[in-house]
């Protein structure tokens, strides 16, 4: 029990420290983990997170459930997850709760449209620091524009694209000679 | 209470699907949004700007966010526990075999695939946010003049910001929040 509230803790001193996830929490993981708790190795913890990737689901909840399993089977990983989702839920609650209050002032809505706008830039440069690392060949470049096309002008469930296009890599990877 | 099912369902489905974390739940949010009339997509260009400014992964904010939106603070306890209920399920089993998981040709191929996908995705989404943060469709659509369709107050604040985001060497490895909270304030000095 003293272990999963160690877990819980650390998650969501992780949970806070972090803006934006990704990247960003790597330096706080390995401050909690690594250093304080020594729950795990620089090279573990990059594991994890590489994992973390490459599985369903957002990647930090996916690294904080990996490193809760490790310490304490299944209900560390509930814990550690329930750790790094606590801090967003009291901070989002309370702010949503107060933007509503004030979303009609003429003040905040010429603040978010202004915010508006860089969010736009956010979202394209977020894509092109994902296109670098993503599309690599024709095939890749043929599947980016296929998806992107036809989700701008269809109204198609995102989860038809991923189930197609994880079909068409292993198909292009196999038989293709693509991907390596 | 079946506002609050389908609220986990949804969430569920994204946390199962969106793969590469960040904007990676953003084309689900809005297929959601289409679906659901839950919120719309001008709210969820707000959602994104507060998520990213607050702390915490910003799936996870972004679900909390339009949980609470939908159903108080049930509906964002319930739709963030529906988002992180399959990455739990899905490590739980693979934790096991976590080395020949990593290794595992069919694993490594289809993210072969699916990364292209998910940057796909992301970009349709944000053409959705750039065409209400940028340009006025409604009113080209009703006056037809083509200069009615662009905003061009708000395609200089764009300019501007992606200078200083990609090419001016000091600004551009400062935080979003810098720059939101920059925009927020020319929203309110130049009268968005």
């Amino acid at each position: 029990m003293k272990k999963l509230l160690q877990l819980f803790g650390a998650f969501a001193r992780i949970g806070v420290m972090t803006f934006g996830g990704g990247y960003a929490m790597i330096p706080m993981l390995e401050r909690e983990i690594v250093e304080k708790h020594g729950w795990a190795s620089n090279e573990e913890i990059m594991d994890y997170y590489a994992v973390g990737q490459c599985t369903p689901g957002i990647i930090a909840v996916n690294t904080a459930t990996f490193v809760g399993y490790s310490q304490a089977g299944a209900a560390g990983g509930i814990a550690a997850t329930l750790g790094i989702v606590f801090p967003s839920l009291v901070i989002i609650c309370v702010i949503a709760g107060i933007l509503t209050n004030f979303a009609d002032l003429p003040v905040v809505k010429s603040a978010f449209a202004g915010i508006r706008v860089c969010v736009c830039v956010l979202i394209f440069n977020a894509v092109t620091k994902l296109w670098k690392s993503a599309v690599k060949d024709k095939a890749a470049l043929l599947l980016c524009l296929m998806v992107f096309v036809l989700s701008v002008f269809f109204s198609i469930s995102p989860v038809v694209f991923v189930l197609l296009c994880a079909t068409a890599g292993i198909l292009l990877t196999q038989w293709g000679g693509r991907g390596k | 209470m079946t506002l609050y099912l389908r609220l986990f369902f949804e969430f569920f489905k994204t946390g199962l699907f969106a793969v590469g974390g960040g904007m990676a739940t953003l084309p689900f949010l809005y297929s959601m949004a289409d679906r659901t009339g839950w919120f719309d997509t001008l709210q969820l260009a707000d959602m994104i700007a507060v998520s990213e400014s607050t702390p915490g992964p910003i799936g996870v904010n972004m679900a909390t966010y339009v949980g609470f939106a939908t159903g108080g603070v049930p509906g964002a306890i319930v739709a963030t526990l529906g988002l992180v209920t399959p990455s739990l399920m899905v490590i739980l089993i693979i934790a096991r075999v976590l080395q020949a998981f990593r290794q595992n040709r069919y694993v490594d191929a289809a993210f072969y695939g699916l990364r292209p996908c998910s940057v796909g995705l992301i970009a349709a989404a944000g053409v959705l946010v750039v065409k209400i943060a940028l340009f006025f469709p409604e009113r080209f659509a009703q006056t037809g003049r083509v200069l009615d369709l662009f905003n061009f107050k708000a395609l200089a604040l764009a300019g501007v910001l992606l200078l200083l985001t990609r090419v001016v060497r000091p600004t551009k490895s400062l935080h979003p929040i810098v720059f939101i909270l920059a925009s927020a304030a020319a929203g309110v000095l130049l009268a968005f």
